[in-house]
C-alpha cells in the first residue's frame, strides 16, 4: 500500500520561513484534515509537496514510497500519482478544459509502467460527461477555457472533476470548501467522499470549515501553527477547537 | 466539417516546417542573371509579351525604386543585397489549367506540400506559384459561368485588359514605399480575382506560393475586385526551403471592396528563416463594404507587413487580425492601418504576437480619422506573449484623430509566460514543454479559431512545432 512520508520539512519563500519542520505520514485510503489559523503554513505545505516553484525547500524530505518527491518536477510528481486541488485555480485562456484534461490523462497514462492505451476524444468525452453530471457541472464547460470566467464554486467543482478524471494515488485539497454555497458544498463533499471510496486514494484536506466533516469522515486531524504540526488526533480534537479555538494548541506548544 | 483523413495527413505534411524544407531540381525556361537594371525589366516584359503601357509602368517604377530610401524605422533590412537576387525566374511556358500538364518536378514539389490536389476538395479554386510564375490556376466551373474571374495576374492583363488597367495600381501606388516600387517594377504572378455583382463565392479560393531557388526574389501581385453586393474569401499559403543565403519576398496586394461587398483575405505563411518578407497589402472599401484581413505570420528572417483598410464611404467596415511568431534571429514587425475617410465607418485591429529564444515582435499600427468622419468606431487590441527574457516585444500604436465624434478603444498587454499557469498545467502531469505549448496555443486561439478548419489544424501544428525543444 503506497505511503506518503514527510519528515522535518522546511521551506521558505524569499527570506521568509514558512514551513519549520513538518512531519506527516499518510497511507493510501486514509483521509487527513489539516486545520489552523491563516498563515500557519497549511496551503504552503500542499504547494511545496506538489513542487510549486515559488518555494524553496531548505531541509527535510518528502517521499512517495521510496521515490524522493523533492527531486521531481511538478509533472513527474503528478505522473507519480500526486494531485493538488488549488485554493485559487489558475485561468488558462484559450485552452479548452476537455482537451487539456484528455492530454493530461493520456500523458499520465503513458508515463506509467503498465501503460494504458490513450483515450480517444469520443471515449474521453463520455467519461467527462459522466463525471460532470455527478458534480452538477454543465457539459458546456468541457469546451470552455480553463477556469476562465468560472464562478468560485465552478472553479472548485472543476478541481474535483479533474481529480475524478486523473485518479491520483494521493490528492491534496486546498480549501476545496471555500466559496461554496450550502448546496454546492454538499455536492462537492459527497462527490469527494464517493471518489475516495471508489479510488481509495490518500487524501490530505486543508480546511477552515468543520462543516466539510459532516460529509467526509477523516482518519486524522492535524493542527498547524507557525509552519509546524502542533497537535493531532481524531474527531475529538474538533470539540477542543470549537471550545477554545486554535490558540489553545499554540499555547500548549 | 469533417475532413477526410487523407486530406488531413496531407495538410499536416504541408504545415510542418521540416516537411516544407526540401529543394527541387528544376530546369527553368528562363533565369534572369542576378541583379536589377532596365535591361532585365525589358527582358521580363518581353518574355511576358506585355503591352507597351505595362513596360513603361515598370520602368517608371524602377526609377522610383532607385530614388526611394530603405525604410529604417522597422526591421533591420541592411543585409539585403539587391545585386545578389534573381528577379525573374520562369519555370514553364504558361499557366496550366490542368494539373496533369504541370512539369513533373514542379508537380512533385506541390504534391509533397499537399497542394493543390487534396485541397481542391474543399476549395472553389486553386492557384500555385513557383518562383516567378503562376504555374497552375483553376476555378470551379459554376463560378466561371457566373462570371467570376480567378486567373494569374499575368493572364488577366492579357485576357481582361480594360478591367485590369482600370484598377491596377489604384490602391497601392508605385511610390507608396521602396518595396511597392520594386514590386511594381518586377511584379510577376499573383492572383487576379473579379467577383461580379451579387455573386457569393461560398468556398475559399486559394493560392500557394513557393520559393524553391536560392537567392530568389518573388514579387507576386494580387488584385481582387469584389463588385457590389458580392463576397469572396481568398487564402494564401507560402513556404520556401532553407538556404544559407537570403531570399526576398515582396508582394503587393490590392483589394477593392465595392458597395455592400465582403472580402476576407487569409494568410498562413511559414517562410524559412532566410526569407525577407516585405509585403504591402491594402484594401479600399466603399459604402457598407466589409474587408477582413486575417494574417498569420510564422517564419521568415524579417517580416514587415501592415495590412491596411481605407474606409472611403459611409458604413464601410475594416477588420485586421494578425498573429505573429518570432523565434531565434527573427523579427516580425507587423500590425495594421485603418484610415477613416467617411462617417459611420468602423475598424478593429487585433494583433497577437509570440516571441521566443531571442525573437522579436513589433506591433506597429495606425488609426487615422479625418475631420468630418463622424460617428467612427475603432478598436485596437495588441497582446504580446514572451516566452523567455531574451525575447523582445515593442508596441508602436499611432492615433491620428481629427474628428471629435469618434469612439476609440485601445488595449495593449505584454506578458511573459506565467509561472502560475505553467505550474497549474504541470501539476496535472503535463511536461513543461506541453504546458508552454498549450499556453501558446491558447493565446493564439482567438485568431486561429477564425481560420477555415483545415488551416486552423495546420496552424496549431505549426505552433506546436515551433514550441518543440523550446523549453529546458
Amino acid at each position: 500500500m503506497p505511503n506518503l512520508t514527510i519528515k522535518n520539512l522546511h521551506a521558505t519563500v524569499g527570506n521568509t520561513k514558512i514551513l519549520n519542520g513538518v512531519s506527516l505520514s499518510v497511507s493510501s485510503g486514509e483521509i487527513h484534515i489539516i486545520m489552523g489559523q491563516n498563515g500557519s503554513g497549511k496551503s504552503t505545505l500542499l504547494s511545496v509537496l506538489m513542487g510549486s516553484p515559488k518555494y524553496t525547500v531548505t531541509m527535510g524530505s518528502a517521499k512517495l514510497d521510496k521515490k524522493n518527491l523533492l527531486d521531481l518536477s511538478p509533472s513527474e510528481r503528478a505522473q507519480a500519482g500526486l494531485f493538488l486541488a488549488f485554493q485559487h485555480p489558475q485561468v488558462v485562456a484559450g485552452v479548452a478544459l476537455g482537451n487539456f484534461l484528455r492530454l493530461a490523462k493520456n500523458t499520465i497514462h503513458s508515463a506509467q509502467k503498465n501503460k494504458k492505451p490513450a483515450m480517444a476524444p469520443a471515449q474521453f468525452a463520455g467519461l467527462m460527461r459522466e463525471e460532470m453530471n455527478k458534480l452538477n457541472i454543465d457539459p458546456a464547460f468541457m469546451s470552455r477555457s480553463i477556469n476562465d470566467g468560472f464562478s468560485g464554486g465552478e472553479k472548485k467543482k472543476s478541481e474535483v472533476l479533474q481529480m475524478a478524471i486523473l485518479e491520483p494515488a494521493f490528492a491534496f485539497l486546498d480549501e476545496i470548501d471555500s466559496g461554496l454555497d450550502v448546496d454546492a458544498l454538499k455536492i462537492v463533499s459527497k462527490q469527494i467522499s464517493t471518489i475516495h471510496k471508489k479510488q481509495k486514494m490518500g487524501l490530505v484536506i486543508v480546511s477552515h470549515n468543520p462543516r466539510i466533516l459532516d460529509f467526509i469522515k477523516p482518519d486524522k486531524i492535524h493542527i498547524m501553527s507557525k509552519g509546524k504540526i502542533v497537535a493531532q488526533g481524531g474527531t475529538e480534537i474538533l470539540k477542543k477547537i470549537e471550545k477554545n479555538g486554535f490558540e489553545s494548541f499554540i499555547k500548549k506548544k | 466539417m469533417a475532413i477526410p483523413t487523407k486530406t488531413k495527413k496531407i495538410i499536416n505534411k504541408a504545415g510542418s516546417r521540416s516537411a516544407a524544407d526540401f529543394r527541387t531540381n528544376t530546369k527553368n525556361i528562363f533565369t534572369a542573371r542576378k541583379g536589377l537594371n532596365q535591361e532585365i525589366i525589358r527582358e521580363l516584359s518581353r518574355q511576358k509579351s506585355e503591352p507597351e503601357w505595362m513596360l513603361e509602368f515598370r520602368l517608371k517604377a524602377y526609377e522610383i525604386f532607385l530614388e526611394k530610401h530603405m525604410p529604417t524605422w522597422g526591421a533591420d533590412l541592411s543585409k539585403i543585397d539587391f545585386d545578389n537576387i534573381h528577379y525573374y525566374v520562369r519555370p514553364q511556358d504558361k499557366t496550366k489549367r490542368n494539373w496533369e500538364d504541370v512539369p513533373a518536378e514542379i508537380k512533385n514539389t506541390f504534391d509533397k506540400l499537399g497542394i493543390p490536389e487534396a485541397e481542391r476538395k474543399f476549395l472553389a479554386g486553386t492557384g500555385a506559384q513557383f518562383e516567378s510564375e503562376m504555374i497552375y490556376h483553376s476555378l470551379a466551373e459554376n463560378l466561371a459561368k457566373q462570371g467570376v474571374i480567378f486567373e494569374s495576374t499575368d493572364d488577366a492583363l492579357k485576357n481582361h485588359p480594360e478591367l485590369f488597367k482600370k484598377h491596377f495600381g489604384t490602391v497601392v501606388p508605385t511610390h507608396d514605399n521602396k518595396f511597392s516600387a520594386l514590386n511594381s517594377a518586377v511584379w510577376s504572378g499573383g492572383s487576379f480575382i473579379y467577383v461580379p455583382k451579387g455573386v457569393h463565392v461560398e468556398l475559399p479560393l486559394q493560392a500557394y506560393f513557393r520559393i524553391n531557388m536560392k537567392n530568389m526574389g518573388q514579387f507576386e501581385r494580387t488584385l481582387i475586385i469584389a463588385d457590389e453586393g458580392s463576397s469572396v474569401h481568398y487564402v494564401e499559403g507560402c513556404t520556401a526551403p532553407t538556404y544559407s543565403s537570403d531570399s526576398l519576398h515582396s508582394a503587393v496586394v490590392e483589394i477593392i471592396v465595392k458597395k455592400d461587398a465582403r472580402v476576407q483575405y487569409t494568410t498562413v505563411q511559414n517562410w524559412s528563416s532566410n526569407v525577407y518578407n516585405l509585403v504591402t497589402k491594402r484594401a479600399s472599401v466603399y459604402e457598407n463594404g466589409h474587408m477582413f484581413w486575417l494574417d498569420c505570420n510564422l517564419g521568415s528572417k524579417a517580416t514587415m507587413k501592415y495590412p491596411s483598410v481605407i474606409l472611403r464611404e459611409r458604413g464601410a467596415k475594416g477588420e485586421i487580425q494578425s498573429l505573429a511568431f518570432a523565434g531565434k534571429g527573427q523579427h516580425q514587425d507587423a500590425g495594421g492601418k485603418a484610415i477613416h475617410l467617411a462617417p459611420d465607418t468602423s475598424s478593429t485591429i487585433i494583433s497577437k504576437s509570440i516571441s521566443k529564444n531571442g525573437g522579436r515582435t513589433t506591433y506597429r499600427g495606425l488609426v487615422k480619422v479625418i475631420k468630418g468622419a463622424q460617428n467612427v468606431k475603432t478598436r485596437v487590441v495588441c497582446d504580446a506573449l514572451m516566452l523567455d527574457p531574451a525575447s523582445r516585444s515593442d508596441t508602436y500604436p499611432t492615433m491620428d484623430i481629427k474628428e471629435k465624434d469618434v469612439t476609440i478603444a485601445h488595449e495593449a498587454t505584454v506578458a511573459s509566460i506565467g509561472e502560475d499557469e505553467l505550474f497549474y498545467l504541470m501539476s496535472r502531469g503535463l511536461s513543461e514543454e506541453q504546458a508552454a505549448t498549450l499556453i501558446v496555443n491558447g493565446f493564439a486561439s482567438p485568431i486561429v479559431k477564425q481560420l477555415p478548419m483545415e488551416y486552423a489544424v495546420e496552424l496549431n501544428r505549426l505552433l506546436t512545432l515551433e514550441m518543440t525543444g523550446s523549453v529546458g
